[in-house]
């Protein structure tokens, strides 16, 4: 890092304009006008008075069951979808852990879904489970498993674990990556001294490898966590968050709101959310210090 | 004891590639199978008659060839400028420090966090203010932004690894900063930067909701959008969604395969979107 001059500051300038000024007009721009928005009565179809009217908004999305059941669902579809993804994952990751001939090649092919967008990724389990020409259904009758078919997406119960399967089978892979690289930090010198100590494998993993790549899982998990819940995509295209609400989470709420042009409320779901990802995020950071300290 | 554990990887390993694998193996074998036949059980797991008719149709019925060719414009353009801006700002995080510097990367990383669905209402307004709803060019300016965090944030980690002295040698031997920058440094990164322009090119190529959002003409319309408009119909035509599926997917497939290793490190860098 070198000292600070005016024509070293006016190239950092012209540098970092074009970036800055994208994000600002096109990103923090609108986020605020939205956020402003939540405390008006703004609905694109009557744009003739915007008055602010307080927290009617709020008062107003917070009353509504729809929002309460988006909220439960979202509850459902972070915490189960999360549970798999890591545990599945961290499995692969150990499996993945040592080399062997054509690992990468398993990993390029084991890779792919993340070429998809949520949307396609929808459509296609959307497809696979059709209640009458569905290959999942075909599958478990063929294997002795149901002896009717299930109209999966139809059913509410179902619905929810179809979406769940949906995303599993998406974010396993990041978190396979992810820890194998959390577990490639371990120095090579601790698991040495563990095993002169005469430390099994399974006392080397518990106590070794994972207090040092705690702190790592942490994070991630966290990120996931955000992740999973801005991830309105694949409900969508699967489900569109029926059936009566059933797969609805609090993004695709929320994007029903924009579609169904009340601004107003959008602004508000989008606080809620904000709110609820912050005190989460506090919460959850505190926690795990909390884990590392004792 | 040993043998017998590699056999349980070996057998897991292979069951976890199949379920990866066996969605898009699915929905190939639908878009080729003939209509009666997607429509009818017991359900063929191989096509009787191969048949190329939904491949045809769209190119025939659905306008799919302009979606693809507006598609490629937005992604192309988007993914050009984000890049360019990412190797300007890029270098400059990572070369100096000057005041607000902290606060930049937050402001970044902060975009990258935050549920921007609460940005879409207002940037409609926006884009119609500005007269760029159902245009190609009010697209490529979001996505832009939608990208400039994440390209710079990994371009800055790409520099970060190319060390100080090649460019001062240059500067020593008289050449400005930004020659030396241009000469020197970005061959370099090269694959650095290709992989982060791949990256976003996909990233528009696969974006819904803002292209949604601020297209609906049919001469602006990009795939996701064309293909949203296909579910949204009463009945879909699996057949015809099964070839768009396919034809959409198959160029990211290639471009993510080619940079898959790029995306692993900007994964764990954070400035990827999981």
């Amino acid at each position: 890092m070198r000292t600070f001059s005016v024509r070293r500051a006016r190239f950092i300038a012209l540098c970092l304009l074009p970036g800055v000024v994208f994000v600002a007009l096109f990103t923090y721009y609108p986020v605020i006008r939205g956020a402003v928005m939540a405390f008006q009565r703004y609905n694109l179809f009557d744009l003739t008075s915007t008055p602010f009217v307080g927290l009617e908004n709020f008062r107003a999305v917070l009353g509504e069951d729809r929002f309460w059941t988006a909220l439960r669902n979202t509850g459902t579809w972070v915490a189960v979808s999360l549970f798999f993804q890591f545990f599945l994952g961290f499995g692969l990751a150990l499996l993945l852990r040592r080399h062997f001939r054509g690992r990468g090649l398993y990993q390029a092919w084991v890779f792919f879904p993340w070429a998809m967008s949520g949307f396609l990724i929808g459509l296609l389990w959307r497809w696979m489970f059709n209640g009458q020409f569905g290959v999942i259904n075909d599958l478990l009758l063929k294997t002795g498993i149901i002896d009717q078919r299930i109209g999966f997406l139809a059913t509410p119960g179902w619905a929810m674990t179809s979406v769940i399967v949906a995303n599993v089978w998406y974010g396993v892979t990041f978190f396979a990556i992810m820890i194998m690289a959390a577990l490639q930090s371990v120095p090579k010198e601790l698991y040495e001294a563990a095993s002169v100590d005469g430390a099994s494998r399974l006392r080397q993993f518990w106590h070794v490898t994972l207090p040092h790549i705690r702190p790592t899982l942490a994070l991630i998990v966290l990120l996931r966590i955000i992740w999973i819940l801005n991830f309105p995509d694949l409900i969508y295209s699967m489900t569109g968050g029926g059936p009566a609400g059933s797969t609805d989470i609090i993004t695709t709420f929320l994007i029903q709101q924009v579609i169904g042009g009340d601004y107003g409320r959008a602004g508000a779901v989008g606080l809620l959310i904000l709110g609820l990802l912050l005190s989460f995020s506090v919460f959850y950071l505190n926690a795990t210090r909390f884990e590392k300290a004792r | 004891m040993r043998r017998v554990a590699t056999v349980a990887k070996v057998v897991v390993l292979t069951a976890w590639l199949l379920i990866t694998l066996f969605p898009l193996y699915w929905i190939v074998v639908t878009s080729l199978k003939p209509k009666p036949e997607i429509f009818s059980v017991p359900l063929k797991y191989w096509p009787g008659t191969v048949t190329f008719e939904h491949y045809a149709d769209l190119f025939s019925f659905a306008d799919f060839g302009a979606y693809l060719l507006n598609s490629l414009m937005v992604s192309l353009v988007a993914a050009g400028s984000v890049t360019a801006i990412g190797v300007l700002g890029g270098y400059t995080l990572a070369r100096f420090a000057f005041p607000g510097r902290g606060v930049l990367m937050l402001a970044f990383l902060v975009t990258q966090m935050i549920p921007l669905f609460i940005a879409l209402g207002p940037l409609y307004l926006l884009m119609s203010d500005l007269d760029l709803l159902n245009r190609l060019a009010g697209l490529m300016l979001v996505y832009v932004a939608m990208l400039v965090p994440f390209a710079t944030i990994i371009m800055r980690g790409f520099y970060e690894r190319v060390p100080v002295a090649l460019e001062e040698a240059a500067q020593v031997d008289g050449a400005s900063r930004l020659v030396a920058m241009v000469r020197v440094v970005i061959p370099v990164m090269l694959p650095g930067i290709a992989a982060t322009f791949i990256f976003a090119f996909v990233q528009c190529w696969n974006e819904l909701f803002l292209a949604i959002t601020f297209i609906d003409s049919e001469d602006a319309k990009t795939i996701p959008v064309a293909m949203n408009s296909f579910i949204t119909q009463y009945d879909i035509d699996w057949g015809s969604m099964a070839a768009a599926t396919v034809v959409s997917v198959v160029p990211t497939l290639v471009l993510f395969a080619a940079i898959r290793r790029y995306i692993v490190e900007g994964l764990t860098a954070g400035a990827v979107k999981g």
